[in-house]
């Protein structure tokens, strides 16, 4: 089985993201960057794959220099060869989307597995735009699947209750906190995922269709206040809404 | 100009251990203090992922990342459960190491396999009832008889013993103190009960005795009579690990008494406002900055094969005592909660006291530094 990861750089979660001074990006100082949790996910069912029924898995991810750290932790959990299709651009979900289609076609992979997201942007778009890219079906928010010959039986969350669906090999599947549970890279393969070569593409540039015009840090919830039904609490309702929130 | 910063690996290899010491240790670490035991599941997970064996050469099966990987991994752990970090200091740090240390090129191929993969467990019994801080005064005794070493005497207060599989036993021969690899089936060895500890309650410590125990001649390791060194050397690199032992749960306290004093009000303000609080978070933090930075210095030493045992005793000194005081700031700072064992600062203040007495206590430490300075007439 021919199986392709993609995965990508991303913030820890429990870091303290802080605005940069372009007011577009975060700042970096100060931040650890770690493997998508989900393209984590992703990863360990590649792998699962690959113990089941044979083949190689590749990790794949777009992005900066930086981003081989990510592509060594892949490589230390156990993936056959690992790519990196550089740019030092900002890019869009498009952007990713279309340059794992290039490298996908160069490969044929039988089945692509992503994150369901990035923790970061969080925009959801790129299993989706890559199956319309390859032509090929894209099941997103998978936490469950099952291959049997060509036949693939995927589990996927929707609103308040789970959905099975039957597709076929070649396919897309992105998935979902429940699909399994990653393993830790053992030492042993920490130490050997040093000396792996990592394989290195030009990104083939696109026209950049989601510009990214500002980001801000969410207000704090300031915490609620809980008023009676009196005739004084109504006046301080209407108070509060005119001079703390401004509203009326 | 000196890098001080770690290797890609290196940081890997922290993440992985920091990621699974947070979601395997921490949560029962409260249940392995009181049940006075490590869970097996969590054994095997340790073994495993390879953590018995990080500090040696891969050729003998280990994972090649030294002193200073050990270190690394050491603080990662203990800073959710020092009752394990005890148990992987005992097997890798001394037990095995002592056999490395000590055993020829054919040994390590045979003994060491086993013990850095964590097939076996390994024990390391130098201390006796009668010989602590005195090691060379020891008293098991070792006789030749045909083609068998013959094992008589009783070791104390040695780590793993309960489960281990394999003690590193020095014991006195004719031509001095000696080293054997014995395997813990061998008829005539028995195990007393576990001591009932402060601290550290998860790690196994009993007495070992030799009634008679029968070993092959060549688990002899390294050549009689030299084994006093092998200890030494080998406890160099156990001082090193138990201040990486320290330091980690140095870290996890200063962070838990940061956000506890951000978030505990007194007098309408949270009591991370008021000086007297914010001098020990700093005293906290300029012992944890003192003790990091001499730690990886001598670990980076011992891995170039330059390190000496005077830095190695002041690493367990200063560590030990820091840790000390670091967990006495951390109960002040969380008051009540603090001596309550809702919290895990009233665990790590128990585990911490021992690391003033074991691995030589901290007086036997300060008569390594002073020898070698009244040696050096004072030069460092």
């Amino acid at each position: 089985m021919n199986i392709l990861v993609c995965i990508s750089r991303v913030p820890d979660t429990a870091s303290r993201v802080i605005v940069g001074s372009d007011g577009k990006t975060i700042d970096p100082q100060g931040i650890k960057y770690i493997v998508n949790p989900y393209d984590e996910i992703a990863l360990e069912e590649g792998l699962r794959l690959r113990e089941k029924n044979g083949g190689t898995v590749t990790a794949l991810t777009v992005g900066g220099e930086s981003s081989k750290e990510q592509l060594r932790t892949a490589l230390a959990m156990g993936v056959d060869s690992a790519v990196i299709v550089k740019t030092d651009s900002s890019f869009d979900s498009f952007f990713v989307a279309n340059n794992i289609s290039e490298y996908a076609k160069s490969i044929n992979p039988d089945i692509i597995l992503l994150g369901k997201q990035s923790v970061d942007f969080d925009s959801l778009q790129v299993p989706s735009i890559l199956g319309e890219l390859l032509g090929l079906p894209s099941v997103s928010v998978v936490t469950k699947l099952a291959i049997e010959g060509n036949t693939v039986t995927a589990e996927r969350e929707i609103e308040g209750g789970k959905e099975v669906v039957e597709t076929s090999l070649p396919c897309i599947i992105s998935a979902q906190k429940g699909l399994n549970d990653p393993r830790y890279p053992k030492l042993p393969d920490i130490m050997k995922a040093k000396s792996k070569p990592i394989e290195e593409k030009d990104a083939v540039n696109s026209d950049e269709r989601v510009t990214v015009m500002g980001i801000e840090i969410p207000l704090k919830k300031r915490a609620g206040i809980i008023l009676g039904g009196e005739d004084k609490d109504i006046d301080e309702v209407v108070r509060l809404l005119h001079e703390e929130s401004k509203v009326i | 100009m000196i890098d001080f910063s770690f290797t890609e690996e290196q940081n890997m290899l922290r993440e992985m251990v920091r990621d699974f010491a947070n979601n395997e240790l921490k949560p029962i670490a409260q249940k392995i203090d009181e049940e006075e035991s490590i869970p097996d599941y969590i054994i095997d997970k340790i073994r495993e992922l390879g953590l018995l064996g990080a500090s040696f050469p891969i050729e003998y099966g280990g994972s090649g990342f030294g002193e200073v990987g050990y270190c690394i991994m050491q603080e990662e752990i203990a800073r959710a459960c020092l009752s394990t970090a005890t148990f992987i200091g005992a097997h890798q740090s001394i037990g095995t190491n002592s056999i490395y240390i000590g055993s020829t090129e054919e040994q390590r191929q045979r003994f060491l396999p086993a013990l850095t993969s964590g097939e076996k467990i390994a024990a390391y019994a130098l201390t006796e009832p009668q010989a602590g801080s005195d090691a060379f005064n020891l008293k098991t005794r070792a006789e030749l008889d045909g083609n068998e070493w013959i094992l008589n005497g009783e070791k104390m207060w040695i780590t793993n013993a309960p489960f281990a599989n394999v003690f590193a036993v020095f014991a006195r021969t004719k031509l001095g103190i000696s080293l054997f690899y014995v395997p813990a089936e061998t008829p005539g060895i028995s195990i007393g009960a576990p001591e009932k500890k402060m601290g550290i309650r998860g790690s196994k410590t009993a007495s070992v005795t030799f009634d008679n125990a029968r070993i092959p001649q060549d688990y002899l390791i390294g050549r009689e009579g030299k084994a006093f060194i092998y200890a030494m050397k080998t406890l160099d690199a156990g001082r090193i690990g138990l201040g990486a032992a320290a330091l980690g749960p140095m870290k996890e306290l200063l962070e838990l008494s940061t956000v506890y004093a951000k978030t505990r009000k007194q007098f309408d303000q949270p009591i991370a406002n008021f000086q007297a609080v914010q001098f020990m978070l700093a005293d906290m933090a300029a012992e944890i900055y003192g003790c990091e930075s001499m730690l990886y210095r001598t670990a980076n030493d011992y891995d170039h094969g330059v390190v000496t045992s005077r830095q190695a005793a002041i690493v367990k000194l200063r560590c030990s005592e820091a840790l000390d005081k670091i967990a006495d700031l951390a109960i002040q700072v969380h008051g009540g909660m603090g001596y309550s064992r809702e919290l895990s600062i009233e665990r790590v203040y128990r585990d911490s006291r021992i690391n003033r007495i074991f691995e030589g206590t901290n007086e036997i430490q300060k008569l390594v530094i002073a020898n070698d300075l009244i040696k050096r007439n004072g030069k460092m």
